[in-house]
């Protein structure tokens, strides 16, 4: 009898150390979500604000009552936060997509065709993934401005569109294909250009999806190098055309009209993660750091 | 098999093409750079070959400043975020619902544009004329007196370097041990709680050595982040970054190669190879440590 009162005092005990647990890990959970999430809501609700309430509220209110779209035309009148959209656009695509043919080749030579020194070569290749970006910024920094190049989609495009992780990341997964349905293509007399484009890159849309999806997130948030290459604000892109409105823009106390363009800035890709979450954290998951 | 040497050749050209101009030949001209002395941008002329630019970027008074925030950048925000990513996943291995809620949400920084959420940021710590922002609204309640975070004394500046630079890099930690710890196999669980053992010492004795090499690489990949840390600082402080105390030794690279104080782009070589050659000592001596410590499955 006093056993089976010690087995149910026991019992209880630990389900409530686990409930205690429970509790202490979700409001650890919520309190940093809470911090995560607030520079959003705060960043939508100040730009709903009008700029007179703003500047009046000497203790920043939590909500509003009488939301405006005022300082959304602001940013798009006022200032060219279109033109900057529409240059990160551009930008992304061409990259993105030189990038994606420029690799893609490499990635089959290395993956299926048998030429010598091949192995010596993706040796290289693969101990270039440690130079720093900021070794080889001064260089091409020059480069870009003897060619003259500055202030334009070229120069702004053409050193990123080779990347050797994702090479390798793509030569790993055409590597899966199996040989023997490129010996059943070559009886065929399929040529390897349609062979790669018929077959292996159907078989290994996911990883492509997964590389084109990092390459735009890179590249709708790069600032380093379009900074250094444009001046003219024709060709800002999003970052520092953000950094353009801050410093020049409404007048540095429009804060509501700047966090007008912040949220403007952010949307597509907080809608691309919530439509491509899954895609987005598994491929970050298999080689992103943010650059 | 033939050979196919002409072809294979054909099809790297574009990808070797572009590495060869925008990555080989800078990595060698960088070195060429940082040795030419009194190096001329508009004439492209220097005067002779030397170590002066080392020694003037070590004795410039803004590099040890950019040098002393990096270092502090990087001594507070990687082991604190990487705790605080341990923690998280712990949190959300050991729950069941809303797990995914929780995910999505801890991962949404990292599809933020660091310049436009840390003006955010700015707005949040900033104290102006009209108002002492949110931040020091919260710490007015519980007793302090309002700082100035953006402009105002050192460590209040750094303290929020440090918290924005935690708030950007966690998403990548927690997604990595989050995924550590779900393939964590089961059974050493089981035979743990067979035997009674409490949860720290399952913490301690299974957890962390089974994540130990998920660990290890967010440590180093980290350090290696926060070295190069540069966008979040322009985020919060503007592009002055001298100015503000708050330049970091990338910053620095940048500034010297081009802004109101560039055009010298051998001081900038100069301290980008000091830059990797401290990154490269600090990897080292990471991987060195780690084969003590980090356990391999094998």
């Amino acid at each position: 009898m006093k056993n089976q009162t010690d087995y149910e005092r026991i019992e209880k005990q630990a389900k409530t150390r686990k409930r205690l647990g429970n509790i202490i890990c979700y409001f650890f959970l919520i309190f940093w979500a809470v911090i995560v999430l607030f520079p959003f809501y705060w960043m939508v609700l100040t730009s709903v604000k009008s700029y007179g309430t703003y500047n009046s509220e000497r203790i920043p209110a939590f909500f509003t009552l009488s939301p405006t779209l005022q300082n959304y035309i602001d940013a798009f009148t006022t200032v060219s936060l279109g033109k900057y959209l529409l240059n990160t656009l551009i930008f992304t695509v061409i990259t993105t997509s030189v990038m994606l043919v420029v690799i893609t080749l490499a990635a089959f030579a290395f993956a299926r065709l048998n030429f010598k020194g091949r192995d010596l070569l993706f040796t290289l290749f693969l101990s270039l993934m440690m130079i720093p970006n900021e070794l080889v910024v001064i260089t091409n920094f020059a480069t870009v401005t003897n060619l003259g190049l500055r202030n334009t989609f070229t120069g702004l495009i053409l050193p990123s569109v080779t990347s050797v992780f994702y090479i390798y990341l793509l030569r790993e997964n055409f590597a899966q294909v199996p040989d023997s349905l490129y010996y059943a293509a070559k009886v065929d007399g399929t040529s390897d250009l349609r062979y790669l484009w018929k077959v292996m890159i159907p078989i290994c849309k996911p990883t492509l999806i997964t590389i084109v999806i990092l390459k735009v997130i890179e590249c709708w948030n790069s600032f380093v190098w379009p900074r250094l290459i444009t001046d003219d604000p024709a060709y800002f892109l999003v970052s520092n055309g953000i950094q353009e409105i801050r410093e020049n823009g409404f007048g540095r106390e429009n804060i509501p009209a700047m966090m007008a363009a912040v949220v403007v800035i952010s949307l597509p890709l907080i809608i691309l993660f919530l439509i491509f979450r899954k895609k987005i954290m598994e491929g970050v998951a298999r080689g992103g750091t943010k650059a | 098999m033939e050979k196919q040497n002409f072809k294979g050749w054909l099809y790297l050209i574009p990808a070797i093409l572009f590495l060869g101009v925008f990555m080989i030949y800078p990595l060698v001209d960088v070195f060429v750079y940082s040795f030419e002395e009194g190096y001329n941008s508009a004439s492209q002329t220097y005067l002779g070959t030397g170590g002066y630019n080392y020694s003037y970027v070590l004795h410039d008074p803004y590099f040890l400043q950019a040098v002393k925030n990096t270092f502090i950048l990087v001594i507070i925000t990687v082991p604190v975020s990487t705790l605080l990513a341990l923690l998280i996943s712990m949190g959300l291995s050991s729950i069941k619902p809303l797990r995914n809620l929780f995910q999505t949400v801890y991962f949404l920084p990292y599809v933020t544009n660091t310049l436009a959420v840390g003006l955010v940021f700015m707005i949040l710590f900033k104290k102006t004329a009209y108002s002492d922002g949110l931040v020091n609204l919260l710490i007015n309640l519980f007793g302090g007196s309002s700082v100035d975070f953006i402009d105002g004394p050192y460590w209040a500046k750094m303290f929020v370097l440090c918290f924005y630079t935690v708030w950007v890099v966690l998403p990548f930690k927690i997604l990595i041990l989050t995924s550590a710890l779900a393939s964590v196999n089961q059974v050493y669980y089981n035979a743990a709680k067979v035997d009674g053992t409490s949860s720290f010492r399952i913490f301690r004795k299974i957890t962390i050595p089974m994540i130990s090499p998920m660990i290890f690489y967010l440590v180093i990949t980290g350090f290696i982040g926060a070295f190069k840390a540069y966008s979040d600082a322009v985020a919060l402080f503007g592009t002055n970054l001298n100015a503000a105390e708050m330049n970091t030794i990338v910053g620095y690279v940048y500034d010297m190669l081009y802004g109101d104080s560039g055009g010298y782009p051998s001081y900038a070589s100069a301290a980008a190879i000091l830059l990797f050659a401290i990154v490269l000592t600090i990897t080292c001596i990471n991987l060195l440590v780690s084969r003590k410590h980090v356990h391999y499955a094998d």
